[in-house]
């Protein structure tokens, strides 16, 4: 029987249930979202301090220049040093 | 806000030199608990110039600690200023001097970051330490 709509078609009350493609992609974002709020990555603090190498760019003959001052500056600081 | 704290660090070692008839030439000693911390390897001495705490600190250490980077960092940036330096340039240079001047059985910073302990030889520093 075919059926004949004389007037627009209402939209449905439920939307059908997701099948196929849509339901792996709308799976797999679910599953990614949870992963990634869910607590499956971790990060803890570490127990010994980081290193980052911010005295590169000091340059050896910096510090020969500055070496004797710098001793000077121990010396008269003795309580902090 | 530095106004501050200079004047009240100016006050206070004012105080001190008072109260233990301290007021020769010579320069100041170390703290007797910064001394026993250094000596007991608690705190250690790291390449940028400034102190840290090695392993587990309690809160007193810790504002040891930071008392006495406070002070050292006023100090460098007044020598570093003079000397026509970056800040981090003359602490740096410090760095290698005071780990230089560590004492067998203090800590210091070795340049692979891990914390050495100083025996009688000479300490391992970096390439460019003088």
């Amino acid at each position: 029987m075919i059926a004949v709509y004389l007037t627009k078609g209402a939209c449905p009350a439920h939307k059908p249930p997701m099948y196929g493609g849509l339901r792996t992609c709308t799976a797999a974002m679910v599953v990614l979202g949870s992963m990634l709020t869910g607590g499956c990555i971790s990060v803890n603090a570490p127990s010994e301090p980081i290193v980052i190498e911010l005295n590169i760019n000091i340059k050896q003959e910096v510090i020969y220049r500055l070496a004797e001052d710098a001793g000077n500056t121990i010396d008269e600081n003795a309580d902090i040093f | 806000m530095h106004t501050g704290f200079n004047r009240a660090t100016l006050a206070l070692s004012a105080v001190a030199l008072t109260l233990t008839g301290f007021a020769g030439p010579a320069f100041a000693q170390r703290d007797p608990a910064y001394e026993a911390a250094r000596a007991s390897g608690k705190i250690g001495e790291k390449m940028d110039g400034y102190l840290a705490i090695v392993g587990a600190g309690d809160a007193t250490l810790r504002q040891l600690v930071d008392d006495l980077n406070i002070k050292r960092r006023a100090v460098y940036a007044d020598k570093a200023k003079a000397a026509s330096a970056t800040l981090e340039e003359y602490a740096f240079t410090a760095g290698c001097l005071a780990i230089a001047r560590t004492a067998p059985g203090e800590k210091y910073q070795a340049p692979d970051g891990s914390w050495q302990t100083r025996g009688n030889g000479p300490p391992v520093r970096d390439p460019r330490c003088p």
